[in-house]
């Protein structure tokens, strides 16, 4: 024992002082908040050369990785066209490369295209990257990504409803070909950095041998068990990976994939239930990764129907909903408070100004009473369908409780909740997956002739803007018409989001060069090339 | 083998026929009914009337089911089991790997259980009501009270994670030597002995007790015999039958049932992929595994059957 041991001090925390230090935050300013968080003054200084020293650490070549999933059958797939569990999405990222590539950051980073350019963001111009190798021996050419895309453009393909606006594809030569939408869409480089868009050769038909010019080569599949991948040695992006080799399996029970890493059979377990977090963070050999992503369940009240129609009820929920009650005792801190709007907060145009409505029992009354409401009870569905919708519901009633408002939780199975309950009001919940842009958000869930129109939230004006920012290509406007449009959601939409719910995956302290991604946890499900292993 | 013996065998063996062929029939109905419906779940959001009727057809799902039925029954005759719908390989290459396990699995616990239950049932009944009947008694009943899937968490937490003995998961492969194998069998294997050998060992113990409280087993004690000739000899044969069918019933369950031990050890057997193949409703998958299980089933009764037949000594002349 060192002489600066901290009791509470646990991994989660190293994580932050390590996050802190990547974004560059200097050792001054670092000493100040730990101080200010009651960590002694030598005990600051030792931590923050060893998260430090964490940062800086280069990465090593050599040693083998078994990391777990936690869902897997007889469905999975090595097709990325027709992949649909995490599980299929971590092994395709192995073994495929993408145009494009979302960062930490949420910004575009180029991965098999060179550039992506257009002047009116219709017409795009793809260029690929010289020299890249499918694990066949081919060289990749603009056949092999037209091939891919076509495929998407398939009725029965997962992304169907994205890649069909890809009206045409006009090869130029051999690492050059045009993208010609049917609108303007400006997010085109986005939806490239989708899971489903991983390139494969041309003319593929069995997918079984996961041919692709990823950084993993397949080695052995059987769908429902497991994968082994062996390094690619001509893999195009400089010393990486870093893995001699890679296994892939799934263990759907939760306890059993925590033992799993305890025992060190496995060496990162994705997806780890807020109930082990305690238990693992007492671990000396464990940390946490935990990625904030655009997660959410909301609280629904129809803007057509009795009580949501009525001028006040909705502004008096947002006020009396509890926000950090759910992110702290239902989420168990694995959630950030949110806006009451769907675009989360590592994306590039979050509206940074728009501040969540406090808790604020007395203001909710007011409203509740302008509404002519107050006292009324009123029923919300609530089911272990949409995530922890139950525990939200309680601890609103707990909170109408207070003042007078008598809120009744039916609670309903989850079976058919979202084809018999979901969107058939007047209150009930949703929840939402991450969705990569807030044009696809917003087209969604709030345009006025939106399929999944939750609160039935109508506005021309926002169906102009949604339309006029898609086709935009310069950035700053861009992000202020969508700023508005949060601040629009935000205020007249019948849809309540009290927190952004975060992924926590947990993995041993030698794997290294792990980072949290707005795509989803394991590093929006990428990780295996970018990881090693400290001796 | 006398004529009567072998009739008896026969009409036996007949018996099992007809109700592999019920058996058959009854799978393929009843997952004709199972809700929710393959063509749509594998079209997704694009599933439009027209492409329903499509896929439809090319799956031959239009045909009558009785029509459906024969060809399902001439396939699995031949050997032929067909393609899983969700991922078009063929289902025996899906069970193939996933059958070996299940069934190492269900050897080794056999082999463990079975010697120790019929111990334990045949000595506590020799000395019923003495303190060693007791423990077992009530060590089997209390064994047999608590779920599997505690016995089985409890032994992880202790063997895996607190003395890092066994591994957590029984992960099959890269597993070499012979104690490589105990370890990872060591914990599945304990979990399945607790659940199966009470019931195992409760009815050989009722059974031997039954056929030593009979006139000829007294009459043997009377002339003389020694307490051990009299279980071995006189007793146990006629307890045979019900012991026989005690044990196949126990062991039935460790090709179908074991479905919690699969999951907590992550262990890829036969229960884990029928309960895959019933949530992506995969329908040849569902009917398969069915059926293997239905087959287990009725070998292991018939053996049961045949073994009480065969070890009636009125039936030999």
């Amino acid at each position: 024992m060192t002489k600066w041991d901290i009791t509470n001090w646990t991994s989660r925390d190293d994580a932050m002082v390590e996050e802190a230090i990547r974004h560059g935050v200097s050792r001054r300013d670092l000493l100040k908040m730990l101080v200010a968080g009651g960590v002694g003054l030598a005990a600051g200084g030792s931590i923050i050369t060893r998260a430090s020293a964490a940062v800086a650490s280069t990465p090593k070549r050599g040693g083998s990785v078994t990391a777990a999933g936690w869902s897997a059958s007889t469905a999975d797939t090595l097709n990325p066209v027709m992949s649909s569990l995490s599980t299929d999405y971590v092994r395709c990222a192995a073994l495929y490369n993408r145009l494009t590539f979302l960062d930490e950051h949420g910004k575009i980073q180029m991965e098999l295209a060179e550039s992506i350019d257009s002047k009116d963001a219709k017409t795009w111009t793809v260029k690929l990257r010289k020299g890249v190798t499918f694990h066949s021996g081919k060289t990749l050419t603009a056949d092999d990504v037209i091939y891919t895309l076509k495929l998407n453009k398939q009725k029965s393909a997962k992304a169907h409803s994205l890649a069909k606006q890809m009206e045409r594809f006009k090869k130029i030569d051999d690492r050059t070909f045009q993208i010609i939408l049917a609108n303007p869409n400006a997010d085109l480089p986005v939806i490239l950095s989708l899971v489903h868009f991983f390139i494969v050769q041309d003319g593929t038909t069995d997918f079984s041998k996961g041919n692709g010019t990823g950084a993993f080569v397949l080695k052995e599949f059987k769908p429902g068990v497991r994968s082994v991948m062996d390094r690619n040695p001509n893999y195009w992006k400089e010393n990486q990976p870093y893995l001699d080799s890679f296994e892939f399996i799934a263990i759907s029970d939760n306890s059993a994939r925590v033992n799993a890493l305890l025992t060190n059979q496995i060496q990162l377990a994705g997806s780890i239930n807020a109930l082990s977090k305690r238990r693992l963070e007492k671990e000396k050999a464990i940390k946490l990764l935990i990625s904030n992503s655009g997660d959410y369940t909301d609280l629904i009240a129809r803007l057509d129907m009795s009580p949501g129609d009525k001028a006040g009820f909705v502004t008096g929920l947002k006020y009396l909903i509890n926000r950090d009650v759910i992110r702290h005792a239902v989420m168990r801190d694995l959630a950030v408070v949110a806006n009451d709007q769907p675009i989360p907060p590592n994306d590039r145009y979050y509206n940074k100004n728009l501040a969540p409505k406090p808790y604020d029992p007395d203001k909710a009354k007011h409203y509740f009473k302008k509404a002519g409401v107050l006292g009324q009870s009123i029923p919300i569905v609530a089911s272990p369908a949409a995530t922890s919708s139950v525990d939200m519901a309680l601890v609103l009633q707990q909170a109408g409780d207070s003042i007078g408002m008598p809120f009744k939780v039916k609670r309903v199975p989850s079976a058919g909740y979202w084809s018999n309950y979901w969107l058939k009001g007047p209150i009930d919940f949703g929840n939402i997956n991450p969705r990569p842009t807030p044009d696809i958000l917003f087209s969604l869930f709030y345009a006025s002739d939106a399929p999944w129109n939750e609160s039935h939230f109508k506005s021309e004006k926002f169906d102009k803007m949604l339309v006029q920012a898609r086709g935009m290509l310069d950035q700053n406007k861009r992000k202020e018409i969508y700023d508005e449009m949060q601040v629009m959601v935000s205020e007249h939409a019948g849809t309540v989001i009290p927190v952004w719910i975060a992924n926590m995956d947990a993995m041993s302290t030698k794997l290294k060069g792990l980072r949290p991604n707005p795509l989803g946890g394991l590093m929006g499900y990428s990780f295996a090339e970018y990881v090693w292993l400290d001796s | 083998m006398s004529g009567t013996m072998a009739r008896l065998v026969l009409f036996r063996l007949g018996v099992m026929l007809v109700s592999l062929v019920i058996v058959a029939f009854a799978v393929f109905f009843a997952t004709e009914m199972l809700p929710g419906n393959v063509v749509e779940i594998l079209l997704g959001q694009s599933a439009t009337p027209q492409a329903v009727a499509a896929l439809r057809h090319a799956m031959h799902l239009d045909q009558p089911a009785f029509v459906q039925f024969l060809h399902w029954l001439a396939g699995l005759l031949s050997g032929n089991l067909g393609h899983s719908y969700v991922n078009n390989i063929s289902v025996s290459t899906l069970i193939g790997e996933r059958l070996a396990n299940s069934l190492r699995l269900a050897a080794i616990t056999t082999v463990v259980s079975v010697p120790i239950s019929l111990a334990l049932g045949i000595t506590s009944a020799i000395f019923r009501g003495s303190l060693y009947d007791r423990i077992v008694s009530v060590v089997s009943i209390s064994v047999v009270s608590v779920p599997e899937f505690l016995v089985a968490t409890t032994a992880v937490l202790i063997f895996a994670v607190q003395l890092q003995w066994l591994p957590a998961l029984s992960l099959t492969n890269n597993v070499h030597g012979w104690f490589g194998q105990l370890k990872i069998y060591a914990m599945p294997v304990m979990t399945l002995s607790f659940v199966i050998s009470a019931q195992m060992i409760r009815m050989t113990r009722a059974a031997v007790i039954d056929t030593l409280n009979t006139p000829y087993c007294e009459m043997a004690l009377l002339k003389g015999s020694s307490r051990r000739r009299v279980v071995l000899r006189h007793a146990l044969p006629n307890a045979l039958g019900p012991i026989a069918n005690a044990v196949a019933l126990s062991l039935s369950y460790l090709i179908g049932g074991v479905i919690i031990v699969e999951t907590i050890f992550d262990y890829p057997g036969m229960a884990k992929l029928m309960v895959d193949a019933v949530s992506t409703r995969d329908i040849p998958l569902i009917q398969s595994c069915a059926m293997i299980f239905a087959i287990t089933y009725l070998l292991l009764v018939t053996i049961a059957d045949l073994m009480i037949i065969v070890s009636n000594p009125r039936l030999r002349k």
